[in-house]
């Protein structure tokens, strides 16, 4: 057991945090600058992240779990208003089918509430479904039912809309579901768990860098704003709070690299309980920082031009993500109350 | 990154889990009653003896030189065989082996190793808690000789203990921590007074105070030099804060495996929120696990006991507390047979955001010296 990252990790998380710090926003006033937005999604575009996932010539993906949480981390970090859950999860989606890989931006559509991958009956989206992280996207893709798994089908989706998240606009899908063209297997359920593992694995370093940042965002300011003639950080009451949402980071943040670890390295049930695990609690962890980030910045923590909000609403979104705090303790207790063998 | 076994590991651990299957002395459920002390003494030359203590520690103290991932294996296997936790000294030992000199080392920590002798921590004092660097009991030097009064107390082990680690004050003329040094200090003389202190939980095994009235403890018996005694109890406390280092991952698993196996059979018959304090008991438990994976592996960088000790303490606190709330839930406090072990467990808990520094006392720590907050 080493559970450093190794010398390449180390490079590809250097190079996600540069890239972030440097055209990610550094206001809630960027997040309307499309000159930048139209720059952060070149680089990332550049950098190949989002196709990671997808099949190398013999059928593996390019990179494992880990690879991926690295660049999340980094992007939640730093707010990164530019698609990347969604798009990791088509181009998985796309392995386990078999499907060659697409040429135009995809995304994956969800559940109304964004806890399971939406299934379509007969061409027609469920109400209500979802396509999350939708920037630069053109299509998304639905689960058909086939022959006791799944197929891949695709639909158009709706005009852009940031209600939650106004880092990762969401639409509704606004076209019957084709079946994608040139699937040679079906999705199994244990594929699909390895998806929704990988979902809950991203998702979780997404929310262990939305503290990360929410944390920093909040020393920076306590250690700044003077009240009573000297900073409101020198008070034990700012320092304890601060402390706790540090301490709940690093937990979240030690569970987070185990899901990562494990989308490829365990057998996919066991692989989606340690998502699971590792979502309960970096989900309840990442509100409770968040809300501490506003209520460190005081009266302006509640003004809509702090960024502390935008790092709560993007945590909201990723905490919905394939399952939230009360559907991930459901798997976890049903993982451990199952089966024979207890704790394992 | 790999959270897997290597072929070394697995086949530790392999040799580890036939071991334990005849080995296993049917302690109670943890460290948390007074039945576990009652055989903790035989439980730790039984593991010495087969070579599974110590795995991190230098060969000629006993030790077994291995990487410290061996000790996490060593929990990890404990608590699925449901066996009891290993015996946690490792603060001892490395405040030992890193203040004392060679004859200190030579003379004290093969014993305290292989379990021929039961060491004390003699630093709390009834006005000196969170402040330690007060304390008041002093020790002077009477010709080849210190001679100590003072009053100790939240002493663990004290009425077991063969020798005591005091911290005591050498040196009034200079202020506060820098006039303390470090002692060993045998506990069977007429200058020492023991008396058990009984816990919230009922147990009366662990806590005692100790009363030194001109205690006696030769020269050569100094850990570290005069003066050093602050920065050893530093050491001594980093240590105590780090669950790699005191092996808790494997007392948390093993009663969380027990409440598993209480709920299992039927678990419509508990309520949502006992099952929701389970789950979270299971959760909390397995990020302590993971984080001493992280940890242990940090140390393969020689990165160590920092101000991060105080996050992985608070870390392990919640893990703790959880359990006990789950156990409580689970279990329930039981009216008519006093609650048994879930109760005893559940209020040893509230224990762990005391012991080793307060959680407040930890949350200074990691807003000053982690985050780097202004103290003024």
């Amino acid at each position: 057991m080493d559970v450093r990252f190794s010398a390449e990790q180390q490079a590809l998380r250097d190079a996600a945090r540069r890239l972030a710090e440097d055209l990610a926003p550094q206001t809630v006033r960027d997040l309307d600058d499309t000159e930048r937005t139209a720059k952060l999604d070149a680089a990332v575009t550049a950098a190949g992240w989002r196709e990671l996932r997808a099949a190398t010539e013999v059928g593996d993906p390019w990179a494992s779990g880990v690879e991926v949480a690295v660049i999340a981390e980094q992007l939640g970090r730093r707010l990164a208003d530019t698609a990347f859950v969604g798009p990791t999860l088509a181009a998985e989606l796309r392995r386990a089918a078999g499907a060659p890989a697409t040429m135009t931006a995809e995304t994956v559509v969800l559940t109304p509430d964004l806890g399971t991958f939406a299934t379509t009956v007969a061409g027609q989206v469920p109400a209500g479904a979802v396509a999350i992280d939708v920037a630069g996207a053109s299509s998304a893709l639905v689960l058909m039912e086939a022959n006791g798994g799944w197929s891949l089908a695709s639909v158009a989706m709706g005009e852009p809309a940031r209600h939650v998240d106004l880092t990762r606009p969401v639409a509704a899908p606004s076209s019957p579901a084709t079946l994608v063209d040139g699937q040679t297997t079906g999705i199994d359920a244990a594929a699909l768990d390895r998806a929704t593992a990988l979902g809950l694995a991203v998702c979780c370093a997404d929310l262990v860098g939305s503290m990360q940042g929410a944390v920093e965002l909040s020393t920076e300011y306590a250690a700044e704003r003077k009240q009573y003639g000297r900073p409101v950080g020198t008070f034990q009451s700012v320092q304890h709070l601060l402390a706790d949402a540090l301490v709940a980071t690093e937990g979240s943040r030690s569970l987070a690299l185990h899901a990562a670890w494990v989308v490829d390295a365990l057998a996919p049930a066991d692989a989606l309980t340690a998502a699971a695990t590792a979502k309960s609690y970096a989900a309840r962890a990442a509100r409770e920082v968040c809300e501490t980030a506003i209520q460190v910045h005081g009266g302006i923590g509640n003004t809509w031009e702090c960024l502390a909000h935008v790092y709560l609403r993007r945590a909201l979104l990723s905490t919905d993500v394939l399952g939230g705090v009360d559907a991930s303790l459901a798997r976890v207790l049903d993982a451990h109350l199952g089966g024979p063998d207890g704790l394992r | 990154m790999d959270f897997a076994d290597s072929p070394e590991e697995a086949a530790f651990r392999t040799r580890l889990h036939d071991w334990l299957a005849d080995h296993n002395p049917g302690l109670p459920s943890s460290s948390t009653s007074d039945d576990y002390w009652a055989g903790q003494a035989a439980w730790h030359h039984s593991l010495f003896d087969a070579g599974f203590f110590g795995m991190s520690w230098p060969r000629d103290i006993g030790g077994q030189e291995m990487p410290s991932v061996f000790d996490a294996i060593l929990d990890e296997e404990l608590a699925a065989a449901g066996a009891p936790p290993r015996p946690s000294l490792g603060y001892l030992v490395q405040g030992i082996l890193e203040h004392g000199t060679e004859d200190i080392r030579r003379r004290f920590l093969p014993g305290i190793v292989n379990g021929r002798d039961r060491w004390c921590q003699g630093f709390s004092e009834p006005d000196a808690g969170s402040d330690l660097a007060s304390l008041r009991t002093h020790a002077d030097l009477d010709g080849h000789e210190y001679v100590i009064s003072g009053h100790k107390v939240w002493t663990s082990y004290s009425d077991v203990a063969d020798w005591c680690l005091v911290l005591a004050r050498t040196d009034h003329d200079v202020p506060r921590h820098k006039g303390l040094s470090a002692f060993a200090v045998p506990m069977d003389q007429p200058g020492i007074e023991r008396r058990p202190l009984k816990m919230i939980n009922g147990m009366t095994s662990e806590f005692g105070e100790v009363l030194f009235d001109g205690a006696r403890t030769s020269v050569s018996n100094m850990i570290g030099a005069p003066g050093e005694g602050w920065r050893l109890a530093m050491t001594v406390v980093s240590h105590e804060r780090e669950p790699g280092e005191l092996g808790y991952v494997a007392r948390y698993r093993k009663t969380v495996s027990e409440l598993l196996a209480t709920v299992r059979p039927n678990p419509g018959a508990h309520g949502p929120d006992q099952l929701r304090d389970l789950a979270w008991a299971v959760i909390e438990t397995e990020m302590l696990r993971r984080h001493v994976s992280r940890r242990l592996s940090d140390r393969l960088d020689g990165i160590s006991h920092g101000p991060e000790g105080s996050v992985d303490k608070l870390l392990m606190t919640r893990v703790e507390q959880a359990v006990g709330h789950a156990a409580l839930s689970i279990v329930g406090a039981g009216h008519l047979d006093d609650g048994g072990s879930s109760l005893e467990t559940y209020l040893y808990s509230r224990a762990q955001s005391v012991m080793g520094g307060t959680s407040q006392i930890q949350r200074n720590l990691v807003a000053t010296r982690i985050l780097g907050l202004p103290t003024s």
